[in-house]
Order: structure tokens, then C-alpha cells, then sequence
């Protein structure tokens, strides 16, 4: 335990070193370090990667953690508000590794008596569970049905985890990158029935401007 | 004794007070709120589904349909979020306009809120006011963008077009007699005695439960946070700009009216400043990298590599450099923000928009539980709801 927090300090000091070589980092970018310090101190190991970011510090935290650093934050750092909490599924995601979990879920945190930001991830799989921040902020429910709406990222201890933005009775999660553009039905209304009626669409998914990146001659 | 069961009353999704289409789910107790429950989702497009499949330049346009009402102010946080990952800035100019562009947009949606929810709580009058001076500013839209709505005109690296002679003078006429109007819509309703019972002391959120609930813009303002993103994190040229903040005291529905009424106020000095400094000051209104930026129709005309760079723009776009940003905005909403990831390629991997109304609607159980049914209307009202972003 002892070595580990002596490497992790260590490490931390690194960190505020080259936060100062840099002071394009923002406003408060000392308070800032203040955070990720203190959050490693206080997960050590969990805390699995901090970058600065163009806008705000980023951490990557070990999913198990969320919750408990969140009241942390909250508490001890003043991030009042959790401005957005969304998921990306990093499925087609360039150089991504193949063992690395298929979604991020993402906290955009905001403290309002510090006039700061920061960013918080996670990386989570299909079947593995996110500890709902419902009970940190209230807030987060929404975001939350709606992460869970879009990509099917299930959170524990939530109270009312619903889809959100889709239909009643929708099947599958939109926003995962292996759903059709077009979707998969398509709705009509049934003379005969007197109602709507959904029916598989028959709509071929167009690419009307390739995905490129620079660099790469097509010819 | 007689069993007593509370009623369950379906509000909308057609309904002329919810401001779109929100289906709300009313437990009541008599007359008394019990629990509220919207279901939203009726206009969702899957806008975030198809930031995916679209060139940057391509997104412009749908920003305007997210907040259909204030559509300049969505565009401006897209604008500066691509702008902040490409690394470029717009020329002072063009953040001028933005700004000047961004306060009439503010004037626009707190027209059409009071309007619409004057309307609601039972005053004619001052919507037909509120509309006569949104007509002048969709004017003022059509002249720069050609379009009276849905403008596009804000893009990652400046504005679309210069603004055309005259237009200046026309602003400034405007913003000359607005201060009057508003005078106007304030002698229809500040000190009158029907909009003070629907008001005051309606729905009051303390500071705490402001920041609980992720409110922001006039609703965290009205409880009492001087918190503006203009002032305390500054984005184009709003730090050289002269303005207050107003802000409310006991966080009640009328204290939000009130500070989003002076909001108009400090809009329409903003917008006078900046159409002096434009005056004074023409220059370039776009980056002057044709990677960023279309070239001018001239150029196109003798120059071969300006007519490859038009076609590059408009046809593949330009590649933002992998890495992800949030950017958020003072929206007269509240705060709207992109959250942007880029893996490099012409088009977002993943762009998840934040909006104001999303959280402030999150509240609305909070808000009406113990008030009467009612009030359910001030409420909506009050929080300046807007389908088209909460939705998304």
C-alpha cells in the first residue's frame, strides 16, 4: 500500500510539473490539479489515466469507482452540477483496442463557486453495470435513461431506468454504431386495423460522402 | 368511509400550453399535483444519429432545429467547439457578428417566451406584442442569411456572409425604439394583479435544488447564482463587451420573468455595442484558409487551386484532428453545449448536444409537486421549454 501511494504521489507531482510548463490549460488550472491529485490519492489505482484536455482536465476512472468519486468531487471539490452524461460506443473507433471495453459513458462536471470544469470516463461493456450518480445529483437520471436509451448501458441502483427518447415498445439502442442509419422499421398506418402499425423498412442505407481521413489518397 | 384515489390525469401530447409536444403524466390529489411525469420524445429526429453520417459543414444546419426558436445560439456553440479543435479562430469581425447575432437571437426567444406564456396564463396582448418585434429580428435574419429561421450562418471559422449594406442602420433603429417595447410588455404585466397571483411564489426553487437539478441560464440566475457563461467563461469578443447580469432573489416564476426581461434590456446594449464597433471596423469574416473556409466567387473564377478547394470543402470537408471537446454556450436558455468526438476523419465519430431544456424539464416533478393543476401551465412556461432541443 505504502510503495503504491509513494509512486502514485509521485506521479501526481510529475503531473502538476507539467501543468505548470503548459498554462494553456484554462482558468483555474492549479484548483484543477488540485482534483486529480486528490483523486488519485484518494482511488490510487482506480484512477486509470488523467489528461488535459482542450477544454478541461479528462480522467479516465476504473468503472467500479464512478459513484464514490463522484461524491467525492461533488463534496470535497465543489462540482455542483453535472452539465451532461453521454455514452459513445467506441466500436468503429480508429486503432481502438480490441480488448478495451466497447462504450465510454462520459461526465461533463461543472463547479459553479470554482468556475471550473472537468471531464470523467468510464469504459464499460455490454453486460457489465455502471453505478447510477442519480443520488450524487439529481440530474443525472435523465442523462442516464438516455445513455441507456441510446446504447443500452444498463445503470445499477437507478431509480427509474426507462427508455427515454424513443418510442413506446422501440427495439434496440439507435445510437450504437452497429444500428442502420435508416433503422430497422419503419411505421404506416393500417387501413384495415385503423392504427399504426410498424412493418421492416425497405430502405437501402446510402453513403452519399465517404468517411476519410487526411492523409490517405482514394484516387 | 368513502375510499379516496388520486386521479390521473393525461396532459398533451397535443395541447396548446406544452409548448410542443410533451405528454405529460399527472397524478393529482383534487386539484393538487401529486407527481408529474413527462414523457418526452414525440419529436425526436435522431439528430446525433446523423451528425454521424454528415461532413462537419454538413451539421451546420441542423443545429438551428434544436432550438427552433434561438437558432443562431445553437450554431454558435458547434462554431466555436470545431473552431477549438481545428485550432483556428474566427477574425474579430466575424465574432462581433456572432455575438451582435447572438443577442437579437436572445431578444427573439425571450419575445416568444413571454409571448407564448403570457398567452397561457391568460394575456392576449402581449404576445401580439412579442411578435411584432420578432418579426423585425426575422427580418434582420432573412437580410444576412436568407433565411428567416433556420439561418445556417454561423460556420467553424466565422460567419457565411458579410453583412449587406445597410442592415447596420436597420439594427440600430431597432435597438433604438426596442427599449420602449419593452417598456410596453412591462406595463402589460409587471405590476398587474392576475400575472402576480399566477406568479409569484410559484414554483419556488432555493439555490440548493438549483444545483441539484442542473439548472442553468435565467432559471439558476432567477434563484439567485450571478452565473452567466458570458461573464465567467468568456467566448469570442464577450470580455470587451459592457453588460450586466441580472439576477433574481427568491427563485420564484416571477423572478425569472423579471430577470429575463432585463435580459432583453442588456441584449439590446450589447447589440448597440457591437454595431458601433462593426461600423468603424470592416476586415475579413471568415479564416483565410481555404481548408476552413469556401473561397470567394472571384477567386473561383481565375484560380484553379481556389475552384479544387471550393469543391474539397463543400464536397469531402475538412478533417478535425482526433481528440474530443466539450464547448458550451450562454443560450437564452440556459447552457447549451457540444460535446464533440473527432477520430480524425471528415465527419464527428460521436456528437452528443446538450441542452437546457433537457435538464430543466428533468424538474418539472420537483417543481409542481404540491402546486395546483394550474400552475402546471406557469411552470412549463416558466422553464421556456422548446421540444426541438429536448428532444433532439
Amino acid at each position: 500500500m505504502t510503495d503504491a501511494t509513494t509512486q502514485d504521489e509521485k506521479q501526481s507531482d510529475a503531473k502538476l510539473q507539467d501543468a505548470k510548463l503548459q498554462d494553456d490549460i484554462g482558468v483555474s488550472a492549479a484548483a484543477d490539479n488540485d482534483v486529480i491529485s486528490g483523486l488519485r490519492q484518494r482511488f490510487g489505482a482506480q484512477v486509470l489515466a488523467t489528461q488535459d484536455g482542450l477544454d478541461c482536465p479528462v480522467v479516465t476512472l476504473a468503472r467500479e469507482c464512478i459513484a464514490e468519486a463522484c461524491h467525492y468531487l461533488k463534496n470535497e471539490h465543489h462540482f455542483e452540477q453535472v452539465v451532461d452524461i453521454c455514452g459513445v460506443d467506441m466500436l468503429e473507433m480508429p486503432d481502438w483496442p480490441a480488448d478495451a471495453p466497447r462504450f465510454e459513458v462520459v461526465y461533463n462536471l461543472l463547479s459553479i463557486s470554482q468556475n471550473s470544469r472537468m471531464r470523467l470516463k468510464i469504459g464499460v461493456d455490454e453486460r457489465q453495470l455502471v453505478d447510477s450518480v442519480t443520488e450524487v445529483w439529481s440530474t443525472a437520471n435523465w442523462f442516464e435513461r438516455e445513455a441507456f436509451d441510446m446504447y443500452g448501458i444498463i445503470f445499477n441502483h437507478h431509480p427509474d431506468l426507462r427508455r427515454i427518447l424513443t418510442d413506446y415498445g422501440f427495439e434496440g439502442h439507435p445510437l450504437r454504431k452497429d444500428f442502420p442509419l435508416t433503422g430497422r422499421v419503419e411505421m404506416f398506418f393500417d387501413e384495415a386495423q385503423w392504427r399504426c402499425v410498424y412493418r421492416p423498412n425497405s430502405l437501402d442505407e446510402r453513403v452519399l460522402i465517404e468517411r476519410t481521413w487526411p492523409g490517405v489518397d482514394r484516387g | 368511509m368513502a375510499e379516496i384515489k388520486n386521479y390521473t390525469l393525461n396532459f398533451g401530447p397535443q395541447h396548446p400550453a406544452a409548448h410542443g409536444v410533451l405528454r405529460l403524466v399527472l397524478e393529482l390529489d383534487g386539484e393538487v399535483v401529486e407527481k408529474a411525469d413527462p414523457h418526452i420524445g414525440l419529436l425526436h429526429r435522431g439528430t446525433e444519429k446523423l451528425f454521424e453520417y454528415k461532413t462537419y459543414l454538413q451539421n451546420v444546419p441542423y443545429f438551428d432545429r434544436f432550438d427552433y426558436v434561438s437558432m443562431m445560439s445553437n450554431e454558435h456553440a458547434y462554431a466555436l467547439g470545431v473552431e477549438k479543435m481545428l485550432g483556428i479562430k474566427a477574425p474579430e469581425r466575424a465574432q462581433y457578428i456572432r455575438v451582435m447575432y447572438a443577442e437579437l437571437t436572445r431578444i427573439l426567444n425571450h419575445c416568444m417566451w413571454l409571448g407564448a406564456v403570457a398567452l397561457d396564463i391568460g394575456a392576449m396582448t402581449v404576445f401580439l406584442y412579442c411578435f411584432r418585434e420578432r418579426e423585425d429580428i426575422f427580418d434582420f435574419y432573412e437580410e444576412v442569411s436568407g433565411a428567416r429561421m433556420h439561418a445556417a450562418y454561423f460556420r467553424p471559422g466565422g460567419v457565411s456572409k458579410d453583412l449587406p449594406a445597410g442592415l447596420l442602420e436597420k439594427i440600430k433603429a431597432f435597438t433604438e425604439t426596442f427599449p420602449t417595447y419593452v417598456d410596453e410588455y412591462e406595463t402589460l404585466l409587471t405590476e398587474n394583479r392576475i400575472w402576480k397571483q399566477r406568479n409569484v411564489d410559484i414554483a419556488v426553487v432555493d439555490p440548493q435544488a438549483a444545483l441539484d437539478w442542473g439548472f442553468s441560464g435565467p432559471m439558476i440566475r432567477g434563484s439567485g447564482f450571478e452565473w452567466d457563461l458570458r461573464k465567467t467563461q468568456p467566448y469570442d469578443v464577450y470580455d470587451q463587451l459592457d453588460f450586466d447580469i441580472p439576477v433574481g432573489v427568491t427563485g420564484d416564476c416571477y423572478d425569472r420573468y423579471l430577470v429575463r426581461v432585463e435580459e432583453m434590456r442588456e441584449s439590446n446594449r450589447i447589440i448597440r455595442q457591437c454595431i458601433e464597433w462593426l461600423q468603424n471596423n470592416p476586415g475579413p469574416i471568415k479564416v483565410d484558409d481555404y481548408k476552413f473556409a469556401n473561397p470567394k466567387r472571384a477567386e473561383m473564377k481565375s484560380d484553379m487551386e481556389a475552384l479544387i478547394h471550393h469543391f474539397k470543402y463543400f464536397q469531402e470537408g475538412y478533417h478535425v484532428p482526433k481528440g474530443e471537446i466539450y464547448q458550451a454556450v450562454e443560450h437564452p436558455k440556459g447552457e447549451f453545449g457540444v460535446y464533440i468526438v473527432s477520430d480524425g476523419s471528415n465527419k464527428p465519430y460521436r456528437m452528443k448536444v446538450r441542452a437546457p431544456g433537457f435538464a430543466h424539464l428533468e424538474a418539472l416533478d420537483y417543481m409542481v409537486r404540491g402546486h395546483m393543476i394550474a400552475d402546471v401551465v406557469a411552470i412549463i412556461g416558466t422553464q421556456d421549454i422548446v421540444f426541438g432541443e429536448v428532444d433532439r
